[in-house]
This record gives structure tokens, C-alpha cells and sequence, in this order.
């Protein structure tokens, strides 16, 4: 072989070593800004919020002011109830409505809905708050779970809807097409091939969609209203964690303050918790070699 | 066993651009008829029209007489009926990322409704053997998504795909195209034995597969089909120029 056929491979220059260390070292820092707000907001909460957390504050219900102990036990479970009728009515509408843009919706009703959920998503909580304040509340004659429900899967439906079309779309056509290739029904394909396709985008955005309100207090002031006692009815007023943080972190008393921050921290946790938790159950689904 | 198609004054449109016009051909049964002209003549789009897939697509329509064995095909039979009597191999394999081998083989029979687990392990096993599959995969059936296959193993888990319906026609639209040689030689080899069962219409744009694989060939040029013959002598002695001058090289 003559060697005019190798290619010369010239050393790698300073110039380029340096600019790439560097580029490294800038997005190494860009992490580190993203992550450090998250990791300091939630150490200031462990700081703040460990000393008033005991078995009691996670069993008891709010003591009368001027008592010590009590705790956000019946909180807790309201939250966890107004998230579920939340996720029950805004999971299901919003995913429906994504998969109707998606696969359905390139027409102008099409696009009058990208742009109401698009506007929708920009409405202040306390607005949606209203809302379901006018539309259940006032219809009920009394504050309840399920208006604090209504308010929050407002607020949900915008984001999985958009999340939902998004993640349908990445879904290549060629996979639709190799089900009506087999002779499968289009609405079929819709449900089994492509959802299925999708799901663990489509889980993401629920999950996104689900933090986000689950910590909201706004939109529960005048709807869910809030409660000292333990309810697990759906059309009575009900405590929840944001709720009680609040009244608790404005009230004039050491005691309320020190419960405030042991209830945000909970609040924090429940919510990593409960989307690990879908995680983990959705992932076991997966196969060896899932894209 | 396989059914001729017999095809009469084909027509077809993307919204109002006219992509095939007037084709006629007999495409007989158990026998592989290869499809060849250069991009862009209309090839895919013909194969798409004999079982509807064609109209899938926003704005497109198609016009004319297909038959295959006792189906009218644009006449009276729904879509979705007529493709699980055609079966359909795409250019790039395109198993469903999120099955197992298992589930994309049964994919079209579990999605339209069946339910006999006992019956579907047999026809899962039968399509597998049946594109020389099963050996490479049967202890991963139930474990291994379809993507991760290689790609020759996802065409020919495509082709099991289709064949699990048991459909008599068999469409494969350049099946080849994305695959290495050593693939592209399994799926010919593969091609050969389902004649037997099947008839088969292969899009190619290569040549030499063409003359290897198929009985007949069909030439096409914009849009419209110029000859079709037994492949030998398309190959030896054609009798339009313009087909001759695709064969030599002289153009496409």
C-alpha cells in the first residue's frame, strides 16, 4: 500500500481543546444554576420544617389556636381527594382532546382549540378559581371537594391537552400506517397503536400537569374553602395542604409558622412521591429495548 | 393459496396533482411481479391503491377497477376488510416500538378482535417460521420489544406481521431499500418460498432484484405503466425504447 492513501490525522490544536473544555465547564454550571434553586428551596424546607414534624402532625387534625400539637392529617387526605377528582375529570378530557387535535384536528376547530388551551394555560389560578366558584359553588349553595376538583382540572386540561398532541405527533406515521396496513380500524390504531405508542410522553405530561396544581392555593381559597375537621365527602368544604399552609403561615402565632413549614415540606414530598410512584408503575410495563 | 389481481383503468390523485393514469395489468396469482421505474413514477403509489392505503392520506383518491380473486376491491368491501386480505411490507420496517415480537406478530389479529390464545401461539410460531425468524427470536418472543431487532430482523418481523392474517396478496414496497445485503438476500431468499402460498408484488428500485425474484415486471414512468412482461424479457428484449433505455442505464 503507498502511503499518499493514509490520511493524515493532525493533532487535535489547544484552541479547539481549550473552547471545548470550556463550553463543558458552561453547561457543567448551567446544571448546577438549574438544580441549585430546587436543592436549596427544599433544604430550607427540611431545616424549617423538621423540628414541628412528628407521628402526630401526620395523624391528628388542626388543634384550636393557643393548644399545642395537631396536625394536617385530615389536610393531607383532603388534598389527596381533591387531586383525585381533579385527575378524574381533567386527565380524561384533556387527553381526549389531544388526541382529537392530533389525529383529527388539522381544520380550523383544529386550531381554535390549540388557541383556547394555549390561552387557558395563561389564565391566573385565582381566575379558574372564580370559575368553578361560579359554576359549582354557587350552583351547590355551599364550598366543596368537588369545586376545588373542578378548579384544578381546569387548570390540568390545557397542559395534558397540548402534552397529549405533542407527544402523538412524534409518533411516526409510518406506525399508524403499518396498522391500517394489517387492516385495523382507524380508531383502533388511535387507541391501541398510537396512544400506546406515546404513553410514556403522555404519562411525563400528565405527571407535569399534576405537580403543577397540586401545590395551587388560589384556586381552592373560595372553592374547596377548607376545613379544621376530617371530611371525605365530596360535596362538603374540605381542608388541603396548600390551603392550610396558607392560613397557617399568615396567622399571627410561632406555632402556625413552624406547621406551615412542616406541611410545605410534606406537600413537596407527597407530590415526588405520588409521580415517582406512576413512574415506577408505568415503567414496569416496558420491554427489554423500548424506544 | 394466493389470487390474481386484475387491474382496469386505474386512476389516482394527490388532492390535484394526478400521480397514476390509466393503469391496466393482470398480476397473477403465486407469482411475485416486481414494479420498477425511476423515484417518482408512481410505483408506491400504485401498490398503495391496490389495498386502499392510497386514500389514507389527506387529499389523495383513487379511481378505478381492482379485482382480486372474487373481491371487488374499490366497489362494495370495506378498506379495512380489503387489507386484511392484502397484506402490506413498507419500505423501512416499522414494528410497534412499544410490543414485543410476540404481540407486533398478533398485532392484526388480537387488534380486530381475536382472542384464541391457543390458536395465536400457533399462527405466531407459523408466521415467524414462515419469514425465517423464529430460530433468532424464540426465547425473546415475550421478553424483547420489536425495535430491538436489527433491521433486517424487523423487516422480516414485518413480514410475519402481515402474513399472521393470512392474507392471499402480498404488497412489499421496496422492503429492501433500508436493509444490507446480507439481509436483502434473506428477504429474496424469503420471497421465493411464500410464492408458493402467496402472490407477491414487489416495488424495487434495484434491478438485479427484480430480474432475481420476480416472473413478471411491470415498468412505470410518470405515472403511467409503459410495459409489462415476463421479467426475462423485459430485461432482454423490451419492446418499448423507453424501457429499454431505463434498463441500460441511460436515464432513472
Amino acid at each position: 500500500m503507498p502511503n499518499s492513501s493514509h490520511v493524515a490525522i493532525t493533532p487535535i490544536s489547544v484552541w479547539r481543546r481549550s473552547v471545548n473544555n470550556l463550553v463543558t465547564i458552561a453547561a457543567a454550571g448551567a446544571v448546577i444554576l438549574v438544580l441549585l434553586p430546587l436543592g436549596a428551596i427544599f433544604a430550607y424546607l427540611v431545616y424549617k420544617g423538621i423540628g414541628a414534624l412528628n407521628w402526630a402532625f401526620l395523624t391528628q387534625t388542626p388543634k384550636p389556636v393557643g393548644e399545642a400539637g395537631g396536625g394536617m392529617a385530615n389536610a393531607i387526605a383532603g388534598s389527596a381527594l381533591i387531586l383525585l377528582i381533579a385527575s378524574c375529570i381533567g386527565v380524561p378530557i384533556g387527553i381526549g382532546a389531544g388526541v382529537y387535535l392530533a389525529e383529527y384536528g388539522r381544520n380550523r376547530f383544529g386550531d381554535l382549540i390549540r388557541f383556547t388551551a394555549d390561552v387557558l394555560n395563561g389564565v391566573p389560578s385565582i381566575v379558574v378559581g372564580i370559575v368553578a366558584y361560579a359554576i359549582v359553588v354557587l350552583a351547590q349553595g355551599h364550598f366543596s371537594a368537588l369545586a376545588g376538583g373542578v378548579a384544578l382540572a381546569i387548570m390540568m386540561i390545557p397542559t395534558i391537552t397540548r402534552a397529549t398532541e405533542e407527544m402523538l405527533l412524534l409518533v411516526p406515521q409510518a406506525i399508524r400506517e403499518a396498522a391500517y396496513g394489517l387492516g385495523v380500524a382507524r380508531w383502533r390504531t388511535t387507541l391501541s397503536i398510537t396512544l400506546r405508542t406515546a404513553s410514556s410522553g403522555i404519562i411525563t405530561g400528565v405527571m407535569l400537569a399534576f405537580a403543577r396544581v397540586a401545590g395551587e392555593t388560589a384556586p381552592l381559597l373560595f372553592t374547596a374553602f377548607g376545613n379544621q375537621y376530617w371530611n371525605w365527602k365530596v360535596n362538603q368544604p374540605t381542608a388541603a395542604l396548600s390551603l392550610q399552609v396558607f392560613t397557617y403561615a399568615i396567622s399571627p402565632f410561632d406555632e402556625w409558622h413552624r406547621q406551615a413549614w412542616a406541611g410545605a415540606l410534606i406537600l413537596i414530598v407527597l407530590i415526588v412521591l405520588a409521580v415517582s410512584a406512576v413512574r415506577l408503575v408505568a415503567g414496569r410495563g416496558m420491554l427489554k429495548g423500548t424506544t | 393459496m394466493g389470487v390474481g389481481i386484475k387491474v382496469e383503468h386505474l386512476n389516482a390523485w394527490f388532492g390535484k396533482t394526478q400521480a397514476l393514469h390509466d393503469i391496466s395489468m393482470d398480476v397473477p396469482a403465486n407469482h411475485a411481479t416486481a414494479i420498477i421505474g425511476p423515484s417518482g413514477c408512481g410505483k408506491s403509489t400504485f401498490v398503495r391503491c391496490l389495498n386502499r392505503m392510497h386514500e389514507t392520506i389527506p387529499e389523495a383518491r383513487a379511481e378505478g377497477k381492482v379485482r382480486m380473486g372474487d373481491l371487488d376491491v374499490y366497489n362494495g368491501t370495506a378498506a379495512v376488510q380489503i387489507r386484511r386480505r392484502i397484506g402490506m411490507v413498507f419500505q423501512k420496517p416499522n414494528p410497534f416500538p412499544t410490543m414485543s415480537i410476540y404481540d407486533n406478530v398478533a398485532a392484526g389479529l388480537k387488534l380486530n378482535g381475536f382472542r384464541n390464545h391457543k390458536q395465536l401461539d400457533d399462527i405466531v410460531e407459523r408466521s415467524l417460521k414462515l419469514s425465517a425468524l423464529w430460530d433468532e427470536v424464540k426465547d425473546t418472543l415475550r421478553k424483547k420489544s420489536g425495535a430491538s431487532l436489527s433491521g433486517g430482523q424487523q423487516q422480516r418481523l414485518c413480514i410475519a406481521r402481515a402474513l399472521a392474517v393470512e392474507p392471499e396478496v402480498l404488497l412489499m414496497d421496496e422492503p429492501c431499500s433500508a436493509l444490507d445485503p446480507i439481509s436483502t438476500g434473506k428477504i429474496e431468499e424469503l420471497i421465493f418460498q411464500l410464492k408458493e402460498e402467496f402472490t407477491i408484488v414487489i416495488v424495487t428500485h434495484n434491478m438485479q432484484q427484480a430480474s432475481r425474484v420476480a416472473e413478471f415486471t411491470g415498468f412505470f414512468l410518470l405515472g403511467k405503466l409503459i410495459e409489462f412482461d415476463r421479467t426475462e424479457k423485459i430485461f432482454t428484449t423490451p419492446s418499448d425504447k423507453r424501457t429499454e433505455d431505463y434498463i441500460t442505464g441511460r436515464f432513472g
